[in-house]
């Protein structure tokens, strides 16, 4: 077979991908050494790893790291658990269930500044909010979500927009459960945990690795929640470090801590990749 | 022997609980959609109205004032034309991936989805820089070449599995019968994993739809994206729910009624064949 062919075919989607993943990080490679404030244009020059001190005992960096792991963390947990508990519900058939299905699955198509500022006005507002009157219903003192638990309000968010999402991957790999093993079980009366335990929770073991990859390539870049409700406040609360750099880039006006601090993120990034690739690497040498 | 029940929970029982939690979770949508027929005093009434006369000025202040239909306009664009040349660009590749299998392809699909992983964030100085030189900034262009290259990883991966399906045994059967490379692809192949790239398309064009953070950052007045104008009734203060979830419900409504009709394809698409 010709050989040339197919690194023809691959050339134009290496080439785009190799010259965005390049590009911009020798950009960012020269930018975290030198001088760079955009309100400053007259400084310039090398300055060493004085960006990535910076950046690194910055008191903010250590929330953000933190704050990354517990948002990416508790929406997996929380997608991944309640999502396998819907799935499980909605197996079977029962009235209305295309209906439920379509409800179910619309926050995965909110874009994330509307799901943001939906949740902070209209849900999460201490006076006017839903569940603020919710709470005055039955005599308790609404909750002020942004400023006392901001984190915790964009941990909310972040899972209602994909909790459908695995709730539906779970549904898909319930449908193709071995019916007649799992007829043959119940025959046997084997309880419903013993069937959970045995059956359906053995079966789920690849759709947890594909939501857990998904999610984790979506939300390790969190941005626009942050961005339209707390603005990574009060404090640092709600900062992760996608939001840290963009803060330093385009509130501090400093590109070159800016750029540390990506080259920071790059670093996190290929830690959780090699993590994937323990996860789903396997898959791909049958 | 009492015949054990065929459900852990009656059929009653199940349903309930079902649509109650259905509901739960789609109330905020819900209620942004009533809200957007309210009049803003009827929108912050203590306690909440739920029966009232729908008006549709929301929606015309929204499109009188912040000009709603060149941003629709600016995220069909760069939405369609971002996953069209996507697509182009990645069949090739994952066609040669999946059916010209050689020792590095695994870390090829590896290395892409590793680019994927990278935050946007890490990118957003140097990229600004470049566009701002190449005068792309606030362009459309610009957002169709980011938006297509952010997605390209996960168009390969989504097409490679697809193919993956396809037997190698038809492609055999046709090469035998004398089949040209490109009307193997053209006759066999293509029609096969067709589905494949509709799915492909669809989430695409979801994503690109819903991406916020590079058209926050390289759009605004020119090029926004309905993400950008919906950040820009962010501000703090005002009561103007009413307005604001009118504009949100413009800017959801149509990807959203555009999932519903696809949501098969592309629950299937975003398991990367992984689950059946």
């Amino acid at each position: 077979m010709n050989r040339l062919l197919p690194r023809l075919l691959l050339t134009p989607a290496v080439a785009t991908l190799l010259l965005w993943m390049l590009v911009p990080l020798a950009m960012t490679v020269y930018f975290s050494v030198i001088r760079y404030n955009l309100m400053q244009p007259d400084q310039t020059g090398f300055n060493g790893l004085e960006n990535f001190e910076y950046f690194l005992t910055d008191p903010s960096f250590s929330a953000a790291v933190l704050n990354t792991i517990l948002l990416l963390g508790s929406v997996i947990v929380i997608t991944v658990v309640l999502g396998m508990g819907l799935a499980l519900l909605i197996d079977e058939a029962f009235p209305g269930r295309a209906v439920v299905r379509l409800l179910l699955i619309s926050p995965f198509f909110v874009m994330p500044t509307v799901n943001a500022l939906l949740w902070k006005h209209m849900m999460m507002h201490p006076i006017y909010g839903v569940l603020a009157q919710v709470s005055i219903f039955f005599g308790f003192t609404p909750v002020e979500w942004l400023s006392d638990h901001p984190l915790v309000s964009i941990i909310i968010m972040v899972s209602w927009q994909w909790l459908p999402f695995a709730a539906l991957i779970f549904m898909t790999a319930l449908q193709s459960m071995n019916r007649e093993q799992l007829e043959a079980a119940r025959m046997d009366g084997a309880t419903y945990l013993q069937q959970l335990r045995y059956l359906y929770i053995p079966h789920l073991g690849r759709p947890v690795a594909v939501v857990v990859m998904i999610e984790l390539i979506f939300l390790l870049s969190v941005f626009a929640e942050i961005y339209t409700t707390t603005g990574g406040g009060p404090g640092d609360a709600s900062t992760n470090v996608a939001f840290l750099i963009f803060k330093q880039a385009l509130l501090n006006f400093d590109a070159g801590v800016a750029s540390a601090g990506a080259l920071f993120a790059v670093l996190l990034a290929n830690i959780a990749a090699a993590f994937l690739i323990r996860l789903v690497g396997k898959d791909l040498d049958k | 022997m009492a015949r054990r029940s065929k459900y852990p929970l009656p059929l009653l029982m199940r349903t309930a609980a079902a649509w109650v939690i259905t509901l739960l979770l789609f109330f905020p949508l819900g209620w942004l959609a009533l809200m957007a027929f309210k009049t803003e005093l009827q929108a912050i009434s203590v306690p909440p109205l739920w029966w009232f006369t729908p008006t549709l000025d929301n929606f015309r202040e929204v499109q009188e004032r912040s000009d709603y239909l060149l941003y629709a306009r600016n995220s069909l664009i760069t939405s369609v034309l971002s996953t069209v040349i996507g697509l182009m660009i990645a069949t090739p590749a994952a066609y040669s991936m999946a059916f010209f299998k050689s020792r590095h392809t695994k870390n090829l699909l590896m290395w892409m989805l590793s680019t994927k992983m990278m935050p946007a964030v890490g990118a957003l100085v140097p990229i600004y820089v470049l566009a701002q030189k190449s005068q792309l900034l606030d362009t459309r262009t610009g957002l169709v070449i980011i938006f297509m290259l952010s997605n390209l990883p996960i168009m390969v991966w989504m097409l490679y599995s697809y193919f993956k399906e396809i037997p190698n045994e038809i492609l055999e059967a046709a090469r035998m019968d004398g089949a040209t490379l490109w009307q193997e692809f053209y006759r066999v192949t293509f029609p096969l994993a067709l589905g494949g790239l509709a799915s492909t398309g669809l989430l695409c064009l979801v994503l690109s739809w819903n991406k916020a953070f590079w058209s926050l950052n390289l759009s605004s007045a020119k090029a926004g994206t309905l993400a950008t104008l919906i950040a820009s009734y962010s501000s703090p203060e005002g009561l103007f729910w009413a307005k604001l979830s009118a504009a949100s419900l413009m800017a959801i409504a149509p990807i959203v009624v555009f999932g519903w009709f696809s949501q098969k394809q592309l629950v299937q698409g975003l398991t990367f064949g992984a689950v059946k």
